[in-house]
């Protein structure tokens, strides 16, 4: 007896309450994401304007599966283009990065500049008035698909699309403010970590989103009272739903809190107490007492500052159920060494290792396993309402559903 | 009394060390460090390119006591195990007390299924000190070969 195949539940228009478990697991879905989020009407986190400081620095990145060269021009233009080269379709850039005069292709030596138009094609007359290409052929009407480019406080973006809108407009006013809050000064790296995820893109990103969680699965923070629901903070979901910025400020005064004690958290563990407390005395640098400020920008981005750990993601997804995860952690040219000391030390708050969420590389996986038998069902985004909005509290799932909005819209589903 | 820093008490060393992670007696890998230290877990890039960043980064023993705590008690990831396969030490120059030793290391991990995977291989760059009657890391900077760290680095390397 033949069992009926699971078929896809519809998802009702304009739904966000809900999302179909099938979202996560279909490889139609995924080939579509390509198309319509990743080569489409939204702008990708790239690189830093710091990795590439001089003429010819370059990086490579990727829009989704497809891979992109980020490459220095000159003093002003950042140019960035597909990673293919026009004749086979090889690699033109295989490493993380580097330095070039040019892009040639190792292949057959096929030879672009760094704008990504091709300049010449080895043996392009022939040899020795054998072979060669047809004399007709147009060499300047080949080359990789180049990205639109803008930056905002020196995070480079980049798109395929011609109607997205340009980068600050994509992002908002509020979204540019909050990056510029902390991008207060000239930044340096101080280190690049790269983190694999085993669960789909989609999980990690409702994640970094998800100001709910924040201190019920990571226990350290809260233990801390660094950051309790209750305590002030808010979260900001742009009109689009696109981006959010999920921030707390410490509340140095320890409180009771009812809705706390009646859960009776497995967060609150009162004994634990540090021994070296140094771990989380940083120091106000931003003059707003904001101690946790994280930005999600749709589709691949997160921007954090955690007391003063300042970390970029640029989020990559590699197949239905992996995810790459490119860390950068920043500091300010002008930090003092002690200044210095301090970030380093808390860069254990985040990470694959982060004392405060290490959980995050892990639950997204949990819910990838959890799903494998309900294609058809849903899984429940409600808290705060079915509203899309900024809100004064972070029990709220509003900025989710706002991934989700735009999901919905750019994929047509 | 100042202790020999030889080729068989560093191999000792480093065996205790790997011991106390794999057998999960984590309340003891503190204890193979200086009060004042510097336990950093970075990658070759990183490292060639000077970047200061750790994805652990402590400068005191009791850091990393805080870290076990937090293993412990707070932070949430699957049973899991290594099993540390280490090189010969290299012993390099003392300055002052101190002796530079390098080591190279691989760490299988064991998920509680049994599934293994090599999770890290890379070396050890330690600063070893002899203090009264043993011997105790002032400095251990693992440099992990491997770019990509799998889901989570929750127990130390």
């Amino acid at each position: 007896m033949l069992v009926a195949l699971e078929t896809h539940n519809a998802w009702p228009a304009g739904v966000l309450t809900r999302v179909p478990n099938w979202i996560y697991q279909s490889a139609d879905i995924y080939a579509a994401e390509q198309e319509n989020i990743f080569r489409g009407a939204a702008w990708t986190f790239l690189c830093l304007e710091i990795d590439i400081p001089r003429r010819g620095d370059y990086r490579t990145a990727a829009l989704g599966d497809m891979p992109v060269i980020v490459v220095r021009e000159d003093n002003r233009a950042i140019r960035a283009f597909e990673n293919r080269c026009a004749h086979r379709g090889a690699l033109l850039a295989f490493d993380d990065g580097g330095t070039v005069e040019d892009f040639t292709c190792v292949y057959h030596n096929w030879r672009y500049d760094l704008c990504g138009n091709l300049q010449s094609i080895a043996f392009r007359n022939g040899v020795q008035g054998k072979g060669g290409m047809p004399k007709d052929f147009a060499i300047g009407e080949r080359g990789p698909r180049k990205l639109r480019v803008e930056s905002v406080c020196g995070l480079v973006f980049g798109t395929l699309s011609q109607a997205a809108p340009p980068l600050e407009e994509f992002l908002g006013e509020e979204v540019v403010a909050r990056i510029a809050r902390v991008c207060r000064a000239p930044m340096e790296i101080i280190g690049r970590f790269k983190q694999t995820l085993p669960n789909n893109w989609k999980l990690f990103m409702e994640n970094t989103r998800d100001s709910y969680h924040a201190s019920l699965l990571h226990v350290f923070f809260t233990t801390f009272r660094l950051n309790r629901l209750s305590q002030r903070g808010g979260l900001m979901v742009s009109k689009t739903g696109a981006h959010s910025v999920s921030w707390s400020a410490l509340d140095k005064a320890p409180s009771a809190s009812a809705e706390y004690n009646a859960e009776q958290l497995r967060a609150d563990k009162k004994d634990f107490l540090l021994a070296d407390p140094s771990l989380i005395e940083g120091f106000d640098e931003f003059g707003d007492g904001i101690t946790l400020q994280v930005i999600s920008i749709f589709p691949g981005c997160a921007f954090a500052q955690v007391q003063n750990t300042i970390a970029v993601r640029r989020i990559v997804p590699k197949g239905l159920d992996q995810t790459e995860v490119f860390w950068t952690y920043l500091g300010f040219r002008d930090d003092t060494r002690e200044q210095r000391r301090i970030r380093l030390k808390q860069s254990n708050l985040i990470g694959p290792a982060g004392l405060v969420s290490l959980e995050d590389g892990i639950i997204g996986n949990f819910v990838q396993r959890g799903i494998a038998g309900a294609a058809a069902f849903d899984t429940i985004v409600e808290m705060g309402g079915d509203a899309v909005e900024s809100t004064d509290t972070r029990a709220s799932e509003a900025s989710i559903r706002g991934f989700w909005k735009i999901y919905r819209r750019l994929m047509g589903i | 009394m100042e202790r020999r820093i030889d080729l068989a008490a560093m191999a000792k060393l480093n065996h205790d060390y790997a011991r106390s992670i794999d057998e999960d007696a984590l309340e003891a890998w503190p204890s193979f460090f200086a009060e004042t230290c510097l336990y950093r877990i970075t990658t070759a890039d990183n490292h060639a390119r000077g970047f200061e960043a750790g994805l652990i980064y402590a400068d005191t023993r009791a850091m990393l006591e805080d870290r076990v705590k937090s293993l412990r008690i707070a932070n949430i990831y699957e049973r899991h195990r290594y099993r540390h396969i280490l090189g010969m030490p290299a012993l390099g120059e003392g300055s002052g007390p101190d002796i530079r030793c390098e080591t190279a290391f691989v760490v299988i991990r064991i998920m509680r299924d049994g599934v293994l995977t090599v999770f890290a291989t890379g070396k050890y760059l330690d600063r070893v000190r002899a203090d009264s009657d043993r011997l105790v890391f002032a400095e251990r900077i693992v440099v992990c070969d491997n770019a990509n760290i799998d889901a989570m680095l929750a127990l130390p390397l």
